[in-house]
C-alpha cells in the first residue's frame, strides 16, 4: 500500500483535486471532437456541424468529479475497510456465508418458476408479455448460450469466437426441416442439437492443433463462413430475406398455439385469446432447457470427460503424458458445446417465427463470450448473473424514456447499448478480474468439499 | 523376459522440422534400475524423453518397452502402458487442487486405488498432504515438483521418467526429492529414467548413467565410473560442482 490511510486529509484532498483536474483535462481532450462537435445534414443534404459545449461540459464534469470522489473518498474508505478486516483477522475465505448466499440457487430457481405467474398477477395477462418475453425469455436464451459456450471456453479452455454459428445451425435446422418436412418442434429440437454437434466436430477437426489466438481466429472465420453461406445460398435459405412463418411449438402435441387449430390451448382451457400464454409456455421451455444444460454441465464436470476438459485447459502436454486422448477430449467439448447452441437456436427460431442471417452476426458471439468472461469462466452461477446484468440491462435501456428529459427528445437510449456494455465490462474487470464468481468447486476430495477462492491465485493465472 | 531390458531405445533419430535433434541414440534401462542421462543444454536429453513418449515420434530407430515396439504409438496410449512422466518444467495443473492433480494422474476411468495411492504419496511427500486442497499454482517450486512426481506415480508406473526434477530448486529440496526417488526405487523396485543437468547428484543416485552430446550418447557406464571419469568431471562436474 503506497498511500496509507493514515496520511492527513489535507494532503489527500490536494491530491484528489489535482487528479480530478487532470481527469477533467483528459476527458476534455478525448471528447472535444466526439462530443463537443456534432455533424449533421442540413436541408440541402450538405454536411454541416454545430457545437455542443453544454454536453461536453457534462462529460468533463462527470470525469473530474468522479475522479475526485474516487481518490478523495471512495479509495481511502475501501483501504480502511480492508485494513480493519486484516487487523481483525477475518479472511475473505473463512467468512460465514449469509442465509441468502447459502441458498442462493434454490431461491433463484423458485423465483424463476414463479416469475411468469408474478408477472401476470402484477401486470395483467397482456402486460406480462413484456416481462416474460423481453426480459425472461431473452435473458434465458443468453444464459443457455453462455452455458453452452462455457463448456468450450470455460471448461476446455478453447477460445471460440464463432459460437453463434452453432446457434444459427440450430435455428435454420428447425426452420428448414419444419418447413419442408412438417416435423414438430419436439422432434426437431434434439435433431437440431445433433446437427449442431456435427458441425461442432466439423469445426473441431481442422483446429485440433491450434490453441489460443490462432484457434480464436479460425473459429471467428468459421462463424462468418456459416453466416455468409446463409446469406448467399438463396435457393435454400432465402438469403437475407430470411425464413418466416416458422411453426410454433406445441405442448408436446397435445395443445397447439395456432389460432385456427381445434386443440388451441386457450380454447381448451376457456381462456381469453392472448399471445401471452404462448410466451409463458416458451418461458418454461427455455427454463427447462437451461436447467438441462446446467445439469449436464455439472454432471460432466465430475465425470472423466469433464476432468479431462479442465486438465486440457490447464496444460495440453501434461494431459497427453498422463494418457488423456486430447483429440477426443477436444472434439467432445466442441460437439457438446455446439449441441446446446443448437438447442438454443431451434428455440430461438420457434420463438421468433422468423430467422435471417442478421441474427447471427459476430457481435452475438462477442456478447455471449463477454457474458462467459464476466461471469467467471467455468462458473454457472456467475455466468447466469452476468447474463441477467448484461442482457437485462440492455433491455432495461429501452424502458428508460425518462432519459429523454435529460438529454433531449431525440435521445434514443438503445443506441448507447454497446457503450454501456463496454463500460460495464471495464468496471467488472477492474474490480473482479476473474469475473463475478471467480472460485471453482474442486472435483476431487478425500473427506470434505471446500470451494477454492479465486483470491488464492494471481490474476491471469486462474 | 528376465534378461530383457524394460526400455530399449535403438538408433533413434528425431527431427524438429529439418533439424536433427537426436542422431541415433541407444539407451537401455533394466528393471529396478535408476538410470540417468546427463548432458549440456540442447544436447537432446529432453527430446529423448519426449520421443520415448511419442511426441515427437522418432523418424527412424525403435523404442521397445516391455518387449513391445511403441515407436509409432500415440502418446496417450504409450502413457497407458504405464510409462509415467514428470515433464520438464513440472507442468502441473495450476488451477486444480493438489488432490485433483493427483486424481488426473490416476487415469480417467480407474479410481479404484485412488485413496490408497494418495495416502502413499502423502507419506512420501508430507508437504502435499498439508496442501491437498490448495490450487497447484499456489505451491512453491519444490512442492510443485513433488506434485508432478506424485501425479506421475498415481498411474502406478512400470517406468518413471523424470525430466530435470532439480530444475530451479534449492539444493536442500533437491536433496529431499532425490532421497524420495531413491526410496521408491529401493522399497518398491520402481524403475526410473532420469534426465538431469545436476550431474553430480544424478550420477550419485544412479546405478548407471549416459552422457549425451549433440544428440548422441558419447559415454556410458555405472554411476561411479562416470563420476570418476576425468572427461565427465571436466565437462559437467568441476567448476559447476553442486
Amino acid at each position: 500500500m503506497t498511500n496509507s490511510p493514515e496520511t492527513g486529509t489535507p494532503g489527500l484532498m490536494a491530491k484528489a483535486v489535482k487528479e480530478g483536474i487532470f481527469a477533467g483535462l483528459l476527458a476534455l481532450g478525448m471528447f472535444i471532437l466526439f462530443v463537443g462537435i456534432e455533424t449533421y445534414q442540413d436541408i440541402s443534404n450538405a454536411l454541416v456541424w454545430r457545437t455542443r459545449w453544454g454536453l461536453l461540459a457534462i462529460f468533463v464534469a462527470v470525469a473530474a468529479i468522479g475522479r475526485f470522489l474516487v481518490v478523495g473518498f471512495i479509495k481511502p474508505h475501501i483501504d480502511r475497510r480492508k485494513l480493519a478486516k486484516a487487523k481483525s483477522g477475518v479472511l475473505e475465505i473463512s467468512e460465514e456465508k449469509g442465509f441468502f448466499r447459502q441458498h442462493f440457487l434454490k431461491i433463484a430457481l423458485v423465483g424463476l418458476v414463479l416469475y411468469p405467474v408474478a408477472a401476470v398477477m402484477l401486470a395483467g395477462t397482456q402486460g406480462s408479455l413484456k416481462y416474460v418475453d423481453n426480459f425472461g425469455i431473452q435473458i434465458l436464451i443468453y444464459v443457455m448460450l453462455a452455458w453452452g459456450l462455457n463448456i468450450v471456453v470455460g471448461l476446455a479452455g478453447l477460445l471460440d469466437l464463432g459460437y453463434v454459428a452453432f446457434y444459427a445451425v440450430g435455428a435454420y435446422s428447425y426452420a428448414l426441416l419444419s418447413e419442408h418436412f412438417g416435423l414438430s418442434f419436439w422432434i426437431l429440437l434434439p435433431l437440431a442439437g445433433i446437427l449442431s454437434a456435427m458441425w461442432g466436430i466439423i469445426l473441431g477437426f481442422p483446429v485440433l492443433r491450434l490453441r489460443g489466438d490462432y484457434l480464436a481466429i479460425v473459429t471467428l472465420a468459421f462463424g462468418e463462413i456459416i453466416r455468409l453461406v446463409l446469406i448467399n445460398w438463396t435457393d435454400v435459405t432465402k438469403g437475407t430475406f430470411g425464413i418466416s412463418g416458422i411453426p410454433k411449438a406445441s405442448v408436446f402435441g397435445i395443445w397447439s398455439f395456432d389460432v385456427g387449430a381445434a386443440n388451441n390451448f386457450t380454447k381448451a382451457f376457456g381462456l381469453p385469446m392472448s399471445s401471452a400464454y404462448y410466451k409463458i409456455f416458451l418461458f418454461y421451455v427455455i427454463l427447462a432447457l437451461c436447467l438441462l444444460t446446467a445439469y449436464v454441465t455439472i454432471r460432466l464436470r465430475r465425470m472423466p470427460i469433464g476432468r479431462a476438459w479442465e486438465a486440457l485447459r490447464e496444460d495440453e502436454i501434461a494431459c497427453r503424458s498422463l494418457g488423456i486422448n486430447t483429440v477426443t477430449t477436444k472434439l467432445t467439448a466442441f460437439a457438446i458445446g455446439a449441441m446446446f447452441g443448437g438447442f438454443a437456436g431451434s428455440f430461438f427460431a420457434t420463438r421468433q417465427g422468423f430467422v435471417s442471417p442478421e441474427s447471427f452476426v459476430f457481435l452475438e458471439s462477442a456478447v455471449i463470450l463477454a457474458i462467459v468472461v464476466l461471469g467467471g469462466m467455468g462458473s454457472l452461477t456467475g455466468i447466469a448473473i452476468a447474463a441477467v446484468v448484461m442482457v437485462g440491462g440492455t433491455e432495461l435501456l429501452r424502458e428508460m424514456s425518462f432519459l429523454k428529459l435529460v438529454f433531449g427528445p431525440d435521445f434514443t437510449p438503445e443506441l448507447y447499448r454497446m457503450l454501456l456494455f463496454g463500460l460495464a465490462m471495464i468496471i467488472v474487470m477492474l474490480f473482479k478480474p476473474r469475473g463475478f464468481v471467480g472460485s471453482r468447486e474442486p472435483t476431487a476430495f478425500l473427506k470434505e468439499r471446500k470451494a477454492i477462492a479465486g483470491s488464492f491465485t494471481k490474476e491471469g493465472h486462474g | 523376459m528376465a534378461g530383457e531390458p524394460l526400455l530399449k531405445v535403438q538408433g533413434v533419430e528425431t527431427y524438429y522440422g529439418n533439424i536433427r535433434a537426436l542422431a541415433g541414440v541407444d539407451v537401455e534401462v533394466n528393471r529396478g534400475e535408476i538410470v540417468s542421462l546427463i548432458g549440456a543444454n540442447g544436447a537432446g536429453k529432453s527430446t529423448l524423453m519426449m520421443t520415448i513418449c511419442g511426441s515427437p515420434q522418432a523418424r527412424s530407430g525403435s523404442v521397445i518397452f516391455d518387449g513391445e515396439d511403441i515407436t509409432r504409438q500415440p502418446t496417450h496410449l504409450i502413457a497407458r502402458r504405464r510409462i509415467s512422466q514428470s515433464p520438464e518444467g513440472r507442468r502441473i495443473f495450476p488451477r486444480m487442487t493438489v488432490l485433483e492433480n493427483l486424481q488426473m494422474g490416476a487415469g480417467l476411468d480407474n479410481l479404484k486405488y485412488f485413496k490408497e495411492d494418495v495416502e502413499k504419496i502423502f507419506t512420501l511427500f508430507p508437504r502435499l498432504k498439508e496442501r491437498q486442497s490448495q490450487r497447484g499454482g499456489t505451491l512453491s517450486g519444490g512442492e510443485q515438483q513433488m506434485l508432478s512426481i506424485g501425479r506421475a506415480l498415481m498411474a502406478r508406473p512400470k517406468l518413471l521418467l523424470l525430466d530435470e526434477p532439480s530444475l530451479g530448486l534449492a539444493p536442500l529440496i533437491v536433496k529431499s526429492i532425490f532421497a524420495a526417488i531413491k526410496k521408491l526405487n529401493q522399497e518398491e523396485g520402481l524403475t526410473v529414467f532420469l534426465v538431469e543437468q545436476n550431474a553430480f547428484a544424478a550420477l550419485k543416485l544412479s546405478d548407471r548413467g549416459y552422457v549425451m552430446v549433440n544428440g548422441k550418447v558419447t559415454m556410458a557406464g555405472t554411476g561411479k565410473e562416470l563420476l570418476a571419469n576425468p572427461e565427465v568431471r571436466a565437462a559437467y562436474l568441476e567448476g559447476g560442482r553442486h
